[in-house]
């Protein structure tokens, strides 16, 4: 095994495929994160507009029943784990060490390998399209996904491709709270972190506690559909509402885990075109910190119906309607933060205020639900697809959209066209409410989710046809915004080191930033560093609490060298899981070769020496 | 800037006026599973609760998103740099207390709703019926009467129902709009609901958790007749199957046992037919609707169903048995005679 670190020769090219396929850049990594995720985006919008072409009149059959379920799994799926996530871990890579001051993530062969298995994870769950895509709801309840119920292979597609998922996110997360924890400037305490830090970090430690149990689950209905055990089968005297309190455990903080990115980056767009610090920093952290904790103690406001009795449902009621305080200090803070400043309406802050906007009404629909006796008519109705689209599109996408516009000058080093941005704000914002607004006038009318079709009578007709126009709007409007990214990435305005006048770090280098980020570590003395230092304040405060190395005297930067490893060893991952469906000798290989790519992992130095280059 | 105001007042303006008129055209008859017109107390009791949610909602969002508008108006573009202030503790420490107020009181007709739908009021008759949600359709069975019936569910108005729910398959959820929001069929376990209607009339009901290829089509209706009205249903309901009265229908009650169809059906009166993969057909001539809601009961209806029963219900577990013209009007005869 020790052949495989020296059989292949340390890959060296900084151009050209390779150079990106071997990178342990964060910055790279985060520009693949972003664009691989945006592919499965689009993946996943075109399969939300099919379902709404086929919803658009009563009785049509564009798509039959079987596939309409295929479509809504294979839509959540992948707009959950292979869109709002990695989307929100490309910010994650490509700021992180920006913005704490460092020159790269803490292990940068395990981010590269949160990348490689995230996208080996994300192929193996759309290749599922072939035989037959999973058709039992992103939520996969049992026992419909019992193999007496679900025959085929659709289902263990995705309970293989989910688990695969989960190991590039543990990595990922792992990864980032050491680098936040252990790798801020000088002077960067935890209390100067910008808020976006501050969220990662949350977020991380969310993963690491969720993914677990989600895991667990998974692992027990493999076993249910592969090796006859009887966790979640009914028939055999397995428990149903097992897997729902196990889903749900992890399925409340993966919702915190989708919309506090997209907060941190409101935190960070917000103060900017306000031209002022934000408002109670210490209350948008704390609240943070809180709903990170709340939010385990409210998974069974996505049981109300299942009859865990009165006193239950009295105090998921309460603790789901508690932990909207915490999300409404957030909202007055944001505003606060408008408040008194001088508002720049670019297009990152149009995001933002949308955000904000769409989030609120998300939010009040969210404490709606809470109210369990009358939620009783709303559960798995539309009302419920119309509040989860204000609170992941209106909420996360927005944001992280408003992060792409507001980033993009400086991963690419030039200004998207500001014209096309609004147009495309517009687009989405209208689009988007009218493609989930009607969707409460639905609910409430007594339309179930999950319907491939239904009657005409129903009172439905019209607004589902409103709703799919909508949606096929604002499915149009994102070819605006590929058009514009796109356009602008290769020959958009320069932007400069700072177009917007911003406060925090990663705008006080060129843009694009060098490879080693910074020519020297800064020294932190307060919140938003770069705005007091552009503005040579005095600053006298101390430089107190940051956890990095300075590089004192200007010695040689040693930046960790590329690496074949992170990739083999998420080939052999993704071979692994193949394996349990196609055939245990490929298991068997996966994990042969994963364990070979490990050994060679560590076998290799993180920085290649010269005479590894010369062999 | 005043235009601007202007133009937001006319927003919300709007806004209320297309939510007034939503919930005032969901009232009219032609919307069956409206939430906004509850026929029993369940069901009223929930509409109430989320009519109250619903204003505070509207009155929260309208301060907020409005509060939300008028800063970006404000303050945008003004000259200058601004003061850079970093927060009031006081203000945030009120405008945490507030919401937790308004969510307080929220919670006490909230938890007061929870425990009145939880069960029938005490001390009052109740009346059960156990119900099974199976793929896709729904049996009912009447414990003290002792009939049992498919997808068309009688009850007397004015009396309380204990539902009891349960699956021998996978997790449905029973819901009558007008009569009571949803609980979940979950097999392992017997869910019970109550509910009531006030008014005579027929009332729309649907499976509310995804189920597998049929979901959509896993309907059923409510009958609520007067107390004489039931009695007689439940009567007739209690008689075996009706005897063929021609010699057509004759013929279609030999092929019933000939063609298989008792291996899955159920028809009292006929020996062997004690299957329960498909609706119990004793009286399947008295119900309005078959499959599950989704056809209306006519000869021409019940014909194509037998030609073909997934062409109407992809997925549904009736196989195609490629009957003949023949045989279908045969069983077409006997069937609707099963009154
Ligand atoms: C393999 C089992 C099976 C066989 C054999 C079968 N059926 Fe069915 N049948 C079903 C099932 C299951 C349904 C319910 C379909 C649904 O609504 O999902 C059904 C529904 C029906 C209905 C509609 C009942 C209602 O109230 O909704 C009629 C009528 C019917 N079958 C008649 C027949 C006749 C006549 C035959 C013989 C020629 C027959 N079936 C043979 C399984 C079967
Ligand atoms: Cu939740
Ligand atoms: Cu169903």
């Amino acid at each position: 095994m020790a052949t495989i670190a020296s059989a292949l020769s340390r890959p060296t090219s900084l151009n050209g495929v390779w150079s990106w396929i071997t990178t342990v850049d964060h910055k790279r990594i985060g520009i693949l994160y972003g664009v691989t995720a945006f592919i499965f985006f689009l993946i996943g919008g075109l399969e939300a507009m099919l379902m709404r072409l086929q919803l658009a009149r009563p009785e049509q059959s564009l798509v039959g029943p079987d596939e309409f379920n295929q479509l809504f799994t294979m839509h959540g799926t992948t707009m959950i784990f292979l869109a709002i996530m990695p989307l929100s871990a490309a910010f994650f890579n490509y700021l992180v060490p920006l913005m704490i001051g460092a020159r790269d993530v803490a292990f940068p062969r395990l981010n590269a390998f949160s990348y490689w298995v995230f996208l080996a994870g994300g192929i193996m769950l759309n290749l599922s399209w072939l035989g037959g895509a999973p058709n039992s709801g992103w939520f996969g309840y049992a026992p419909l996904t019992s193999s007496a119920f679900s025959v085929g292979n659709g289902v263990d597609w995705w309970v293989l491709s989910l688990q695969v998922l989960g190991i590039a996110s543990l990595a990922s997360a792992f990864n980032f709270i050491v680098t936040i924890l252990n790798m801020r400037a000088p002077g960067m305490s935890l209390f100067r972190m910008p808020v976006f830090i501050w969220m990662t970090l949350i977020t991380a430690f969310l993963l690491i506690f969720a993914f677990p149990v989600i895991t667990v689950a998974l692992v027990e209905l493999m076993f249910d559909r592969n090796f006859g055990t009887n966790f979640f089968v009914a028939s055999a005297g397995g428990d149903p509402i097992l897997w729902q309190h196990l889903f749900w455990i992890f399925g409340h903080p993966e919702v915190y885990i989708l919309i506090l990115p997209a907060m941190g980056i409101v935190s960070e767009i917000l103060p900017t075109f306000s031209r002022k610090p934000l408002f109670g920093y210490p209350f948008i952290v704390f609240s943070g910190i809180v709903i990170g904790f709340m939010g385990w103690a409210v998974w069974s406001h996505h049981m109300f119906t299942v009859g865990l009795g009165p006193i239950a449902n009295a105090a998921f009621t309460i603790t789901t309607m508690a932990i909207a305080v915490p999300t409404g200090v957030k909202i007055f803070n944001w505003i606060g933060t408008m408040w008194g400043g001088s508002i720049q309406l670019k297009t990152p802050m149009l995001f933002a205020i949308g955000f904000l906007f769409l989030f609120i009404i998300g939010g009040l629909s969210g404490v709606m639900h809470s109210i369990s006796p009358s939620d009783a008519q709303q559960q798995d109705t539309y009302f419920v697809v119309a509040h989860l689209h204000y609170v992941l599109f209106g909420g996360s996408i927005m944001g992280i959209l408003g992060g792409i516009y507001y980033w993009f000058p400086k991963f690419s080093g030039r200004l998207m066209s500001e014209g096309l941005g609004k147009a495309h704000f517009w687009a989405t914002f209208i689009g988007m409410n009218a493609a989930f607004f009607p969707m409460h006038f639905l609910g409430m009318d007594g339309m179930p989710r999950r319907i491939f079709t239904y009657e005409s009578g129903m009172g439905w007709d019209l607004w589902n046809f409103v709703s799919s126009v909508g949606a096929i709007f604002l499915g149009i409007s994102m070819l605006l915004f590929v058009y514009n990214a796109v356009r602008s990435w290769r020959k958009g305005e320069l932007a400069g080191d700072d177009p917007w006048d911003a406060r925090t770090l990663e705008w006080s280098m060129p843009s694009p930033p060098p490879i080693h980020n910074f020519d020297e570590i800064p020294i932190v003395r307060g919140r938003d560093a770069w705005w007091h230092q552009k503005r040579r304040r005095a600053v006298t405060a101390p430089v107190a609490g940051g956890s990095g190395e300075s590089d004192g005297a200007h010695e040689s930067i040693h930046l960790p060298s590329p690496s074949y490893m992170p990739l083999l060893a998420a080939i052999g991952i993704s071979l692994a899981a193949y394996g349990v469906v196609l055939s245990y000798y490929l298991t068997a290989f996966g994990m042969f070769m994963t364990v070979a790519s490990l050994y060679g992992w560590y076998m290799e130095p993180i920085t290649a020496s010269s005479e590894d280059e010369k062999h | 800037m005043v235009s601007r105001l202007f133009r937001l007042r006319v927003l919300a303006l709007a806004t209320l006026v297309s939510f007034a008129a939503f919930i005032g055209a969901a009232c009219t008859p032609d919307h069956p599973q409206s939430t906004f017109d509850s026929m029993g107390p369940v069901a009223q009791r929930q509409e109430d609760l989320f009519v109250l949610i619903f204003i505070a909602a509207l009155i929260v969002f309208l301060i907020v998103g409005g509060f939300l508008l008028f800063t970006v108006l404000k303050f945008r573009n003004r000259a200058g740099t601004p003061r850079q202030t970093h927060g009031n503790t006081r203000l945030e420490v009120i405008l945490t207390i507030i919401p937790a107020i308004v969510l307080i009181i929220v919670a006490v007709p909230t938890i007061s709703a929870l425990f009145y739908i939880a069960d029938p009021p005490s001390g009052e008759a109740v009346m059960d019926i156990n119900v099974t949600g199976k793929q896709w359709f729904w049996n009912f069975e009447y414990p003290d009467a002792g009939v049992t019936t498919s997808n068309e569910l009688h009850i007397p108005v004015g009396e309380n129902i204990r539902a009891t729910l349960r699956s021998d398959d996978v997790i449905h959820s029973f819901w009558i709009p007008k009569l009571a929001g949803k609980v979940d069929v979950i097999p392992t376990r017997a869910n019970d609901m109550w509910f009531k209607a006030d008014e005579v009339g027929v009332y729309w009901g649907q499976c509310a958790e995804f189920c597998g290829i049929a979901h959509a089509h896993m309907r059923f209706q409510v009958v609520v007749e007067t107390q004489a009205d039931f009695d007689a249903w439940v009567a007739k309901q209690a008689e075996p199957a009706a005897e063929p009265s021609s010699e057509l229908a004759q013929r279609g009650h030999d092929l019933v046992t000939a063609r298989g169809c008792i291996g899955c059906h159920t028809i009292d009166g006929i020996p062997g037919a004690v299957g329960t993969i498909g609706p119990n057909l004793t009286h399947v001539g008295s119900r309005t609707r078959i499959a599950s809601g989704i056809l209306e009961r006519t000869p021409e209806n019940v014909a194509a169903w037998l030609r073909d029963p997934q062409e109407a219900k992809p997925g549904n577990d009736m196989p195609n048995l490629n009957l003949s013209e023949d045989d279908i009007s045969a069983l077409v005869a006997y069937l609707d005679g099963l009154k």
